[in-house]
């Protein structure tokens, strides 16, 4: 082995590291600019690289390790769903949804149907409130749970991806009892929920309050002090307060950069109000402090819960009960998902015909929303989720716009990577969080 | 709370919404558009603004003729209009006059025409994509 050990066989023009000697930089040198030519590489980096967090692309000019220019190329999971709103029912929207960003499938849900409550100007009753606060705070902790899986995957802590897939296990397991789906649940609907608790649900809730704030420690001496996240995360993926509101971004990440933003304080809906909760803000702007902000909204949301839960106690009706809102059947959670209740099937089916042709008509046609427009936001863990909801006068939307916080986050990623290494590239992207459902929709 | 806007006005009110310290209209939350099919405007473009120091919001629209929609963009006072106005282009057809880079961004780049377009059909058409043809919804089986 030679000295040095690298670069035993020298390249003409090259020093033993492989860069350009002072000599061949002059030979390089323009002679009428004075200008220097630079060599860039032009790398595409997905759309099935692994660490995009599915299809995203980006077009990465590289010189050397560092990237010169970064553009995000998006629409390979485009689907439609806006479109297809506008050719169902006002309560089918809310399937389709759904499956926009399928990491928070509550949040586009609740966004959507409050914008349709507030066409039809009617409100969900309290205890559809609080049940719609309690299943939008857990799936605020599943989501971030995946962001920590994924986000410490792509950074080598291999130990964090087990656990955060691990207690997202917990959270699914809740949202399967209490909606017979893991995600895409439809569980929101215009005028409420569909149906209540399971009987099991508040001591399955009990128990991931006891679980989890443990958990969470775990994570937090598993990485705050550790040498290798720290190198990989402080000071990487800087975006400062001005860039980000300039680039529209919200949620964690401009809560990283300062800005006290959080629509659940600013703009409060479903009662947010009355919850006793803090907002977690930090001023670095860097990867690291998305990461422990992160953290601490998880254990947000589980005192979120905690009060929730502890509301439940008084029952009430979790469907608006106006027969000309409200869906009509009653549900229950069967081996293959939600169904009709078997007693409801009996009552429409042979006792009586007023009920049948009610649920006919209701699940067939609908509900006719006046005229009008609004545009509804809410708090999802990426950011600023809001839907845009035109009706004229019909059974159908005339128009549903999603405006995800994701697809408006990802334009600041440039900002974000320009100039830095391309494994830094990596963190940054997991910082942003982005779910290309929503993104591309 | 709603305004209405003249094309040629734009720039000018939303500066203006912006700079006003009553106001202070600094992030632009959403911009889409609609189709009013025989309507006239056809188009309405949909700014949503809002407020991070007073925590309001305001809707601002302008109405755009079907023939030839054109409408200055905004990226030069809010970046993040740029992707908004790529997919309202993309989606809708309408045309953001001074934008650094008016291309597709959800569709194909060599897709033809404007799928939010309520003269487009959602299904039963050929796409006129390479030879696509979509079948309609009811008509769609898994393999």
């Amino acid at each position: 082995m030679t000295a040095g050990g690298i670069g035993q066989e020298m390249r003409p023009g090259r020093d033993r590291f492989g860069d350009l000697t002072p000599e061949a930089v002059e030979a390089l040198r323009d002679h009428v600019t004075g200008e220097v030519r630079q060599e860039t590489m032009i790398i595409n980096m997905g759309p099935q690289h692994p660490s995009t967090h599915g299809v995203l692309r980006l077009l990465l000019e590289l010189d050397g390790e560092t990237v010169v220019h970064c553009k995000p190329i998006i629409g390979y999971l485009h689907t439609g769903i806006e479109k297809n709103t506008e050719y169902r029912t006002w309560v089918q929207g809310v399937a389709y949804v759904t499956r926009a960003d399928y990491l928070s499938p509550f949040f586009n849900e609740l966004a959507y149907c409050l914008s349709v409550e507030r066409l039809l100007g009617v409100e969900a009753p309290p205890r559809a409130q609080v049940l719609r606060v309690l299943l939008c705070e857990l799936n605020r902790i599943s989501s971030h749970l995946v962001w920590l899986a994924t986000g410490g995957l792509e950074l080598g802590a291999v130990s964090v991806a087990l656990y955060g897939f691990r207690e997202r296990e917990l959270v699914l397991d809740i949202f399967e009892a209490v909606t017979g789906l893991r995600m895409n649940h439809s569980f929101i609907r215009p005028g409420g929920v569909v149906m209540d608790l399971p009987p099991e649900g508040p001591r399955m809730i009990a128990k991931l309050l006891d679980e989890l704030p443990a958990r969470i420690d775990d994570y937090e001496r598993l990485l705050n002090e550790n040498p290798i996240w720290l190198e990989r995360n402080v000071g990487i993926g800087m975006l400062s307060a001005e860039e980000a509101l300039a680039w529209g971004v919200t949620g964690p990440l401009l809560r990283a950069a300062g800005v006290t933003v959080d629509l659940r304080k600013d703009e409060p809906y479903c009662g947010y109000e009355t919850y006793e909760f803090d907002v977690p803000v930090r001023t670095e702007g860097d990867c690291y402090a998305r990461y422990r902000i992160r953290l601490d909204e998880m254990r947000e949301s589980l005192r979120i819960v905690e009060q929730a839960l502890a509301r439940l106690d008084e029952p009430g009706p979790v469907m608006i009960e106006d027969p000309k809102v409200g869906w009509p059947a009653r549900l229950s959670v069967g081996p293959d998902g939600i169904g009709n209740d078997e007693r409801y099937l009996r009552h429409i089916m042979e006792e009586s015909m007023e009920s049948l042709i009610h649920h006919f008509k209701m699940v067939t046609q609908g509900v006719r929303v006046p005229e009008g427009e609004v545009y509804t936001p809410v708090e999802s863990p990426r950011g600023e989720l809001g839907y845009y909801v035109v009706s004229n006068n019909d059974y159908r939307p005339y128009r549903v716009h999603i405006r995800d916080p994701s697809f408006v986050n990802l334009q600041a990623l440039p900002t974000m990577v320009e100039g830095g290494l391309v494994a830094d590239a990596i963190a940054a992207i997991a910082s942003v969080d982005p779910v290309m459902g929503g993104v591309d929709r | 709370m709603t305004i209405v806007v003249e094309g040629d006005g734009l720039i000018d009110a939303i500066v203006r919404l912006r700079d006003q310290p009553d106001l202070s209209f600094g992030f632009l939350a959403s911009l889409t558009a609609t189709d009013q099919l025989s309507a006239d405007p056809r188009f309405w473009v949909v700014y949503e603004l809002r407020s991070v120091e007073h925590a309001h919001r305001l809707r601002v629209k302008v109405g755009l003729r079907a023939d030839d929609p054109r409408i200055p963009s905004v990226t030069s006072i809010h970046p993040t209009a740029n992707w908004h106005e790529r997919e309202t282009f993309d989606l809708y057809g309408i045309v953001f006059d001074g934008h650094p880079d008016l291309e597709r961004i959800l569709m194909p780049g060599d897709w033809e025409g404007h799928p939010l377009r309520k003269d487009e059909e959602l299904g039963g058409v050929d796409t006129r994509y390479h030879g696509a043809f979509i079948p309609p919804v009811d008509e769609r089986t898994n393999p």
